[in-house]
C-alpha cells in the first residue's frame, strides 16, 4: 500500500538512537546495502529489502531519489515464494509412481518418500516466481518518527528488523503505552500515574 | 522498562477507553478545538460508518458488537456501553475548516486504517511526484496531530480527579439517555 494511494493504512513509530553524520549519506548507504535481492532462480522462500518508492523493480538508489524535502521516503519490498501444498502433493505422487515403475517395486520406504518430497519441493520452489509486496516508509528524520504504510504484523516485524540492520536505529511502535511514554505534553508524574491505571467501568 | 509485548497487552484498555471517550465527545458535540494546538477556524469529529464495541465477559471470553452502515442506529452501541462494553474500533470523519479526512482507528494498537485525505492534485509527470509526496505527508500529519492531542488530553484527565468527578458522571448520563 502506497503513500500516494487514495486510501491507506498506517502504523507509526518513534525512532530511537543517533544516526551517523552526514545523515543523507548514511541513509543512502543503509538503503543501498540492503536493497531487495533477486530470488527468482533460487530456493529462498523470502527476500526482504529496500527499493525506491518510485521504482519497485529497479532498486537503484543512485537513479531514484529517497529524499523529499526534509523527509526520507522509500519502500520495503517483501518477495515471497510459496508452492500450494496440493501441487507439491500431486508432483510427489507422480514421482512415487514413476520410481515404483522404474524399480518394479510395490512400495517405497519412508525415507525414500521424504527424499522425493524434498526434491520435488526444491524443484518447484526454484520454478515458482515470487510474489512481491511493497509498503512505503516515510521517515521524518527531524522529528524522529516513521509512518509505515501497512498494519500487517508480519510486514511491521520485517520493517523493524531491516531498519535496525540498515541504520542501527531502533523503531518503537506507537500504541497507548509508548504514546504516553513519548508524550512531551504529559508531565513525568502523570506518566507514572498512567502506568498504574486500572480500567474504568462505565456501568455503575 | 516493560517489555513491548507486555506493555501492549497491559495498556490496550487505555486505547479502548480513549475511543469510548472520543465517541462521547462526538455524540455530545463537545468542542475539541480547545484541546488541539492548531491554527484553524474549526475542528470537528463525526462518527463515520462503523463502530465496534467489546464487552469482556471474564474467563477470557468476550462479546463483540459491530455496527456498520451510513445510517445505522447506535442504540445497540449505547446499550452495550451500559453493559460494560468499550469501543475497540471506530470510523471517524475529521473536519478541519473545509477539509475532510475519513479513517478508522483501533484502540489497542492506535493503527489507522482506510485513511482518506482531502483530494490532492493529479500527478501528470515525473516532476509532480515530489510535490504530491510532500502534500500527502502534510495531509497525513493533521489527523495524527489531532489524535495525539486528544489522547494527551484524555490521559491528563484520566490520571486526575476530573476523570471520576466530571468525565465519568457525564459519560454515564449520556449512556443512560
Amino acid at each position: 500500500m502506497g503513500l500516494l494511494s487514495s486510501s491507506v493504512s498506517i502504523s507509526r513509530y518513534r525512532v530511537e538512537g543517533d544516526i551517523e553524520e552526514p545523515v543523507l549519506e548514511t541513509v543512502r548507504n543503509g538503503l543501498i546495502r540492503n536493497v531487495i535481492s533477486h530470488i527468482e532462480d533460487e530456493y529462498a522462500e523470502m527476500s526482504v529489502g529496500w527499493t525506491p518508492m518510485e521504482s519497485a523493480f529497479d532498486p537503484d538508489f543512485e537513479k531514484f531519489t529517497f529524499s523529499f524535502g526534509t523527509y526520507f521516503v522509500f519502500s520495503l519490498r517483501i518477495d515471497k515464494k510459496s508452492v500450494p501444498s496440493k501441487i507439491i502433493k500431486k508432483y510427489v505422487s507422480l514421482e512415487i509412481i514413476k520410481k515404483l515403475k522404474e524399480t518394479h517395486r510395490d512400495f517405497l520406504s519412508k525415507n525414500e518418500k521424504k527424499d522425493i518430497k524434498d526434491m520435488v519441493t526444491e524443484k518447484l520452489m526454484r520454478q515458482m516466481p515470487s510474489t512481491p509486496n511493497m509498503y512505503d516508509v516515510m521517515w521524518d528524520y527531524e522529528n524522529a518518527s516513521v509512518l509505515f504504510f501497512s498494519t500487517q504484523k508480519s510486514a511491521n516485524e520485517e520493517l523493524e528488523t531491516l531498519f535496525k540492520k540498515s541504520f542501527q536505529l531502533t523503531l518503537i511502535r506507537l500504541f497507548p503505552f509508548t504514546m504516553i511514554e513519548g508524550s512531551s505534553f504529559l508531565k513525568s508524574e502523570e506518566k507514572d500515574l498512567a502506568a498504574n491505571l486500572a480500567s474504568t467501568k462505565l456501568l455503575r | 522498562m516493560l517489555d513491548i509485548a507486555v506493555s501492549y497487552n497491559k495498556y490496550k484498555f487505555l486505547g479502548d477507553e480513549f475511543l469510548t471517550w472520543v465517541w462521547y465527545l462526538v455524540e455530545n458535540n463537545i468542542n475539541i478545538k480547545t484541546m488541539v494546538d492548531m491554527e484553524c477556524n474549526k475542528i470537528s469529529l463525526e462518527l463515520g460508518n462503523s463502530i465496534v464495541l467489546e464487552n469482556s465477559l471474564g474467563d477470557e471470553s468476550s462479546e463483540k458488537i459491530s455496527i456498520k452502515g451510513d445510517d445505522a442506529g447506535l442504540e445497540e452501541g449505547t446499550t452495550a456501553l451500559r453493559k460494560g462494553a468499550v469501543v475497540t474500533d471506530i470510523n471517524l470523519i475529521l473536519i478541519v475548516d473545509e477539509s475532510e479526512w475519513r479513517f478508522s482507528i483501533k484502540g489497542e494498537s492506535m493503527n489507522i486504517t482506510s485513511l482518506k485525505t482531502p483530494a490532492t492534485g493529479n500527478i501528470e509527470s515525473q516532476d509532480d511526484i515530489e510535490g504530491a509526496v510532500l502534500e500527502k505527508i502534510e495531509l497525513y500529519a493533521i489527523p495524527f496531530k489531532i489524535i495525539d492531542s486528544l489522547f494527551d488530553n484524555f490521559i491528563k484527565k484520566r490520571v486526575s480527579d476530573q476523570w471520576k468527578d466530571v468525565e465519568i458522571p457525564a459519560m454515564r448520563q449520556w449512556i443512560a439517555l
